[in-house]
């Protein structure tokens, strides 16, 4: 099971929305990613692609306007 | 089966084909099928080299306008035409050219970026590809 990470930080809409569905396409089965960024909007819609596209939400967190989101495929 | 989005592209502004883009990502992106089809004004924007050298839809003032809104959007961070072109083919989205277009425009295939093409078709490839969606817009 690998740990992928996405940097996203200070890349506007769609870019980190975008990333994290790329790095989702190429992890297997198990894996987790956890993307980081400081767009507010794509906090809120990350978790909202996470939820349609039936995989697991582990858990978003925000420190000083940076937020992580990790993601089980 | 994935839910589906069906975009027509109509226009060749660069404020529209950026916003066409943006939406077929934001799609994709959320697990839905996209396809997109290039008509129009809007298959200029697939001539080699052209993907975005194109005028606003409002304000461009001879050029000066698209100059203030690019630099803008750099600052901003907004990814190029080019990165969002390149995205939307590796997720996997699929890029439908009007042959009827290039009929009455005299554009033949060799001047077209057929590396990101899928396929040269009518209306009824984007009516059948509408009955499937779930979004269809008009850009």
């Amino acid at each position: 099971m690998a740990e992928i990470k996405v940097d996203c930080r200070n890349e506007t809409c769609p870019v980190p929305l975008v990333e994290t569905r790329k790095a989702l396409r190429r992890a297997s089965k198990g894996d987790v990613v956890e993307v980081t960024g400081t767009h507010p909007s794509s906090r809120k819609e990350i978790p909202m692609a996470v939820k349609s596209m039936g995989l697991e939400l582990l858990g978003v967190e925000e420190e000083n306007g940076v937020w992580s989101i990790r993601i089980r495929k | 089966m994935n839910k589906k989005a069906t975009l027509v592209v109509h226009s060749g502004d660069l404020d529209k084909v950026y916003s066409a883009f943006i939406i077929g990502l934001g799609a994709l992106s959320m697990g839905m099928d996209v396809s997109m089809y290039f008509t129009f004004w809007g298959l200029q924007r697939l001539k080699k080299g052209k993907l975005d050298s194109a005028p606003l839809s409002k304000m461009n003032m001879f050029g000066l306008g698209r100059w203030m809104i690019r630099r803008k959007m750099k600052r901003a961070g907004v990814a190029s035409l080019d990165k969002m072109l390149k995205d939307f083919v590796e997720l996997g989205g699929k890029i439908l050219a009007c042959d009827m277009t290039m009929e009455i425009m005299g554009i033949k295939k060799e001047n077209l970026r057929s590396d990101v093409i899928n396929d040269y078709c009518g209306v009824g490839t984007y009516i059948k590809e509408a009955m499937e969606s779930d979004i269809t817009l008009f850009i």
